[in-house]
Order: C-alpha cells, then sequence, then structure tokens
C-alpha cells in the first residue's frame, strides 16, 4: 500500500496544477495600470476632427474607456451588447478608436450603432501604448477622480458586464 | 495540386513583402538599432507571447519597436526604457522578471524539484545498495545450483 502513496500523491499534485493552469486565461495580463491615474491624452474626436477630447474632461464621472477598431473582429462580437448597454445609460461609454482609418470606422459604426458619447481618433497607437493596449478590444473602468478601476481585456461578454462590470460601477457610482 | 502551387506563391509574395515592410526603418543609425534589439529581445511580444519584442511581426510589437527607438533617440537607459514597458504591460512583458514574493516560486521552484530529484535519487541508490549487500543466495543454495547447472551442462 505504502508502494502507491508516494506516486499517487505526486499524481494529485500534478493533476491539482494542471486544473488550474487549465482555467487560467493566458490573455488575462494583470494590468500595472489598476488603481492607476488614467493616462492623459488629447485627441480629435472621430465625428468632428476639429473637436479634440481628454480623460480629464470626464472628470466627476465613473465612465468606460472602450478600445476599438473597425478593423477587429471581436468588437464586432462585443458590439450589440456595449450598444444595449450605452442604450441604458448607466455610465458614459468613450471610444477610443485604435489604429483605424476615420473612414472606415465611421462606416462601421453607421452600419452597426454608435454606443460611444465621444471616440477619440487613435490614428498611431501610441495613446494604446500608454493605456497597454495589445489586444482590441479592451474595456477600462476608471472612477469620478480619474482612476483606472478595471480593465478587461478581450471582448465583453454578459457574464463580464453582469458579474464584474456592473457591480463594480454601481460601486463606484455612489 | 494547382491551390497548393497558388499557396505558395502566395506565401512567398506576401513574406517577401513583410521583409521589405521590416527593413524600412532600419539604416538610420546601426548603434541604435542594435541597441534597440538586445532591449526588445529581453521583452515579450503580447500578442504572440511566445515571441520576443525583437522577433514579432505583429503590428504593436512594430510600434512598440518604434518606440524603443524614439527613446533611445532621446537619450534614455536601457533602465528607463524597461520601465516604460513594465508601467504599461507589467511584470510579465520581461523575460527575466524581477525577484519579488510573487515571482519566488516562479525562480526557486525548478531548484526546488532539482532538490527533491536529487533527494529521490539518492534514497533510491541507497535502497539499491543495502539490498545488494545481503547475500543473494545462501551457501547451501549456492552449492545446490552449482550441481543444478553441472548436470545441465553434461
Amino acid at each position: 500500500m505504502k508502494r502507491f502513496l508516494i506516486p499517487l500523491v505526486v499524481f494529485v499534485v500534478l493533476v491539482f496544477f494542471l486544473a488550474m493552469g487549465l482555467t487560467l486565461n493566458p490573455r488575462d495580463v494583470p494590468s500595472p495600470l489598476k488603481d492607476k491615474p488614467a493616462p492623459a491624452f488629447t485627441l480629435p474626436q472621430l465625428a468632428a476632427a476639429d473637436k479634440s477630447f481628454s480623460p480629464a474632461d470626464m472628470k466627476g464621472k465613473v465612465w468606460l474607456l472602450n478600445v476599438w477598431a473597425s478593423w477587429c473582429v471581436s468588437c464586432r462580437q462585443e458590439h450589440p451588447l456595449l450598444v444595449a448597454f450605452a442604450k441604458e445609460g448607466k455610465v458614459p461609454v468613450v471610444g477610443l478608436n485604435y489604429k483605424d482609418q476615420p473612414r472606415d470606422a465611421k462606416n462601421w459604426l453607421a452600419k452597426f450603432g454608435d454606443p460611444y458619447v465621444v471616440s477619440a481618433v487613435d490614428a498611431d497607437g501610441r495613446v494604446g501604448i500608454d493605456y497597454g493596449v495589445y489586444g482590441v478590444p479592451e474595456t477600462y473602468v476608471i472612477d469620478k477622480a480619474g482612476m483606472i478601476r478595471m480593465k478587461h481585456t478581450g471582448p465583453i461578454t454578459p457574464e463580464s458586464l453582469q458579474k464584474q462590470i456592473l457591480p463594480l460601477v454601481a460601486e463606484l457610482s455612489k | 495540386m494547382k491551390l497548393s502551387a497558388l499557396l505558395i506563391c502566395c506565401t512567398l509574395i506576401f513574406s517577401g513583402a513583410a521583409m521589405a515592410k521590416e527593413a524600412a526603418p532600419m539604416a538610420a543609425d546601426v548603434a541604435i538599432e542594435k541597441r534597440m534589439v538586445a532591449i526588445s529581445e529581453e521583452l515579450r511580444c503580447l500578442v504572440c507571447q511566445n515571441e520576443s519584442l525583437s522577433g514579432s511581426h505583429a503590428e504593436l510589437a512594430q510600434d512598440l519597436r518604434r518606440e524603443i527607438r524614439k527613446m533611445i533617440g532621446e537619450g534614455k537607459t536601457d533602465q528607463e526604457i524597461l520601465d516604460f514597458m513594465v508601467a504599461r504591460y507589467g511584470d510579465f512583458v520581461r523575460y527575466r522578471p524581477p525577484v519579488k514574493p510573487t515571482t519566488w516560486l516562479l525562480w526557486g521552484g525548478p531548484f526546488v524539484l532539482l532538490a527533491g530529484g536529487i533527494g529521490a535519487l539518492i534514497a533510491f541508490l541507497r535502497r539499491r545498495a543495502k539490498e545488494e549487500a545481503a547475500p543473494v543466495l545462501s551457501e547451501d543454495e549456492r552449492r545446490r545450483a552449482a550441481a543444478l547447472l553441472d548436470q545441465s551442462n553434461s
């Protein structure tokens, strides 16, 4: 009996670690920007290139910054959810149009709906680098003081919206 | 057959295009380029996680290399450039993350496994030496075995 005990324990430990590895998402890299001030920028607006947008404009509000692009397939996947969420009007959603052609971006919004109160144009992706963007779409929850409170990498799912984003937004809006 | 030929053609054309695009920003300054490569080899490309920033063709990697070139041009030190990347993407971008409580297991784990392996090997060897030391056959048994062997030989 004792002969089998050690291999059995080793096996169980191994299975435990492998099972843990399977449940982790390697794409989900913890952002060092959490609980740090949202990096400042001033970028032209998509709808009106002569106007600009800056995160400072949103001070005093809880808001979402959603990084999107017309070339991004996963963005289209999350888009209906975002449009429905924006209609509820709980918090403003700002778009960061990442490395896109303005004309493509405008067509895309016209076709699939525009959930954004405003979209800022990050044509060369420099602001994206400051926000640690590495896979569009990405969504940041930013609080009244302009701090990043959460980063969601990849398309928002109904589950992540209900379980993570909405409770946090409700708490921050208090 | 035709399809595979077409695919090969496409691959050749596109790889040519990719190379041409890759070579464009070079030339400027060999020293900057050398430092950029040295730094970006230490960094992980977050889009294709098992490639270094220097070897990746992902668009983000190209942008980040451009950013590193710019910072070198501005006279930033290697450490400042690494800090810039870590501030945005976390310790995960570094292939050699700093030693701190969250990375102790990462750095120490292999040595713990090695120690465990050596321990198991020593235990195994000791047990085997003990078993070999004990006489396998008693004097009486040996004689009987010899007799049997003699029998079968004749």
